[in-house]
């Protein structure tokens, strides 16, 4: 995998590509192999993304200036 | 006694006169069925549950009566201090000598006025484009970070946190709050869409709120909300009320959830239907790889045999045969001549046995050389008086001189 986590979306196109791409043929047999082992590869990684996700929540308030603010939800100011 | 009767004032009891009005009263056409515009006052409610206040402009007022089981179908009921339209028919309270009127509808005063704006700004927008088809951005599939503005107070908002964390936990959720009724309503909920186009990376915008009445749901048919949706850089999710509830707000957004869940499940996919399709890719995958190599099996093997008929080495081995063969053949043929040959040199030597000059010589001949030159005289001339010569005979050789 590349050294910034690709997102869901991004590993699951690259999946179909692959998939595609292994489909279509025309490839030499190490060619095929590779492709096989990096979807593979991309199978797990995204069913681990879809397992391990916890729905992440902040709120964006008006902060004391005039600009806006990202806080953890449910914030300390009592909105939940 | 007639004459009497005539010149007489006709004298009505109480009842009479009262029922006679009524009978006028409720003969009449339009009071019959009416419409009454008022402020209303004086509400109270009876033991029995029957509704009794007075509807009154600035110059009159009229009693009213709403009966318990009118009432209880009603949407709306009347309040003291607010004007309404109500329908029914004028009739007569006989023992109270009252006129009243019977109401059997009661609208808000205000709606009429809202529906109209309604219709005002939809249309007006509609014209100038903030409702055009074209101009709908798709929703993405897989959203990243996800704007969702509403009031956390509100039931929506777990609904939608809810569907989220069931279908796509991976989205990443950035509630931006926002009252969604009264009159701080439209302006915060403008507000939180810019702040989360301005002030954040969504991908995605939900408007959102709970079905309500008309007035309730009213922030959503305001301008200053359906242009900070048509501003917003991001595609807006409008999920507003109930089914059949239809809001300016859901005009101009990019798609029309009928409910805040709707809208939730509207806005990512869902994840336990893509586990199935990762297993289908895994599936195609395997399924894929095998495919080639059997079909790359099914080529060495048809190669091999292809290799195995064109080696050299099948011919080789004919060769070698042959060449064994050959070499026999050869061998046998030299072992003939040389056996041959053998019966030559026997014959020979048996040859030369006879004609050997030395079988000659024993038979008393001799060989006369010149010693000089070696040479064998035959005849008289070769030599000369005073020539050496030699004679060879059967054991040896004397030497002479020619005289």
């Amino acid at each position: 995998m590349s050294e910034e986590k690709p997102s869901f979306e991004e590993a699951f196109q690259e999946l179909e590509n692959t998939v595609e791409r292994l489909e279509e043929g025309d490839l030499t047999l190490q060619e095929s192999m590779a492709l096989f082992e990096r979807g593979i590869e991309l199978v797990k990684y995204c069913a681990q993304l879809l397992d391990e996700a916890e729905l992440k929540v902040k709120t964006l308030l008006p902060s004391s200036g005039e600009g806006y603010k990202l806080v953890e939800y449910p914030d300390e100011e009592g909105i939940s | 006694m007639s004459m009497n009767v005539d010149l007489e004032p006709a004298v009505l009891t109480v009842s009479e006169v009262t029922r006679y009005i009524k009978d006028l009263l409720e003969s009449d056409l339009l009071l019959r069925d009416l419409w009454i515009r008022g402020e209303v006052s004086n509400f109270s409610r009876s033991t029995a549950g029957h509704i009794y206040f007075t509807l009154k402009d600035e110059e009159a007022s009229i009693r009213c009566v709403l009966w318990r089981y009118v009432a209880e179908e009603q949407t709306h009921l009347p309040a003291d201090g607010q004007a309404f339209i109500l329908h029914g028919r004028v009739s007569v309270y006989e023992v109270q000598g009252a006129y009243q009127f019977y109401v059997d509808l009661v609208q808000p005063a205000g709606v009429g006025a809202l529906y109209l704006q309604f219709l005002a700004l939809k249309d007006r927008l509609e014209r100038e484009g903030l409702f055009a088809p074209e101009r709908k951005r798709p929703i993405p599939p897989f959203p990243r970070a996800l704007g969702v503005v509403t009031s956390p107070q509100a039931a929506a908002w777990r609904d939608i946190l809810h569907v989220l964390e069931r279908r796509y936990p991976l989205v990443e959720v950035i509630l931006a709050p926002a009252l969604v009724q009264g009159p701080e309503a439209p302006r915060q909920i403008a507000d939180a869409i810019r702040a989360l186009n301005r002030e954040t990376d969504v991908d995605l915008i939900i408007v959102a709120r709970g079905g309500g009445s008309l007035e309730e749901l009213w922030a959503f048919n305001e301008e200053v909300v359906a242009r900070a949706i048509y501003d917003s850089r991001v595609p807006v999710i409008s999920g507003v009320g109930h089914e059949i509830d239809f809001t300016i707000a859901d005009f101009v957004a990019d798609l029309r959830a009928p409910t805040p869940t709707a809208a939730a499940a509207a806005a990512v996919p869902n994840a336990q239907e893509y586990k199935a399709t990762l297993q289908r890719q895994g599936g195609r995958l395997a399924e894929s790889i095998q495919r080639q190599m059997a079909g790359e099996r099914e080529d060495l093997r048809y190669a091999q045999e292809t290799l195995l008929r064109l080696s050299p080495r099948a011919g080789l081995e004919r060769y070698r045969l042959r060449v064994d063969d050959l070499g026999r053949q050869a061998l046998s043929q030299i072992e003939q001549r040389i056996a041959l040959q053998r019966e030559r040199i026997r014959s020979r030597t048996l040859q030369l046995t006879t004609l050997n000059p030395q079988a000659t010589l024993e038979r008393g001949y001799s060989i006369t050389r010149r010693v000089d030159t070696r040479v064998v005289v035959k005849s008289v001339v070769q030599v000369a008086k005073g020539d050496r010569i030699g004679v060879q005979v059967t054991d040896g050789q004397f030497e002479g001189t020619v005289d």
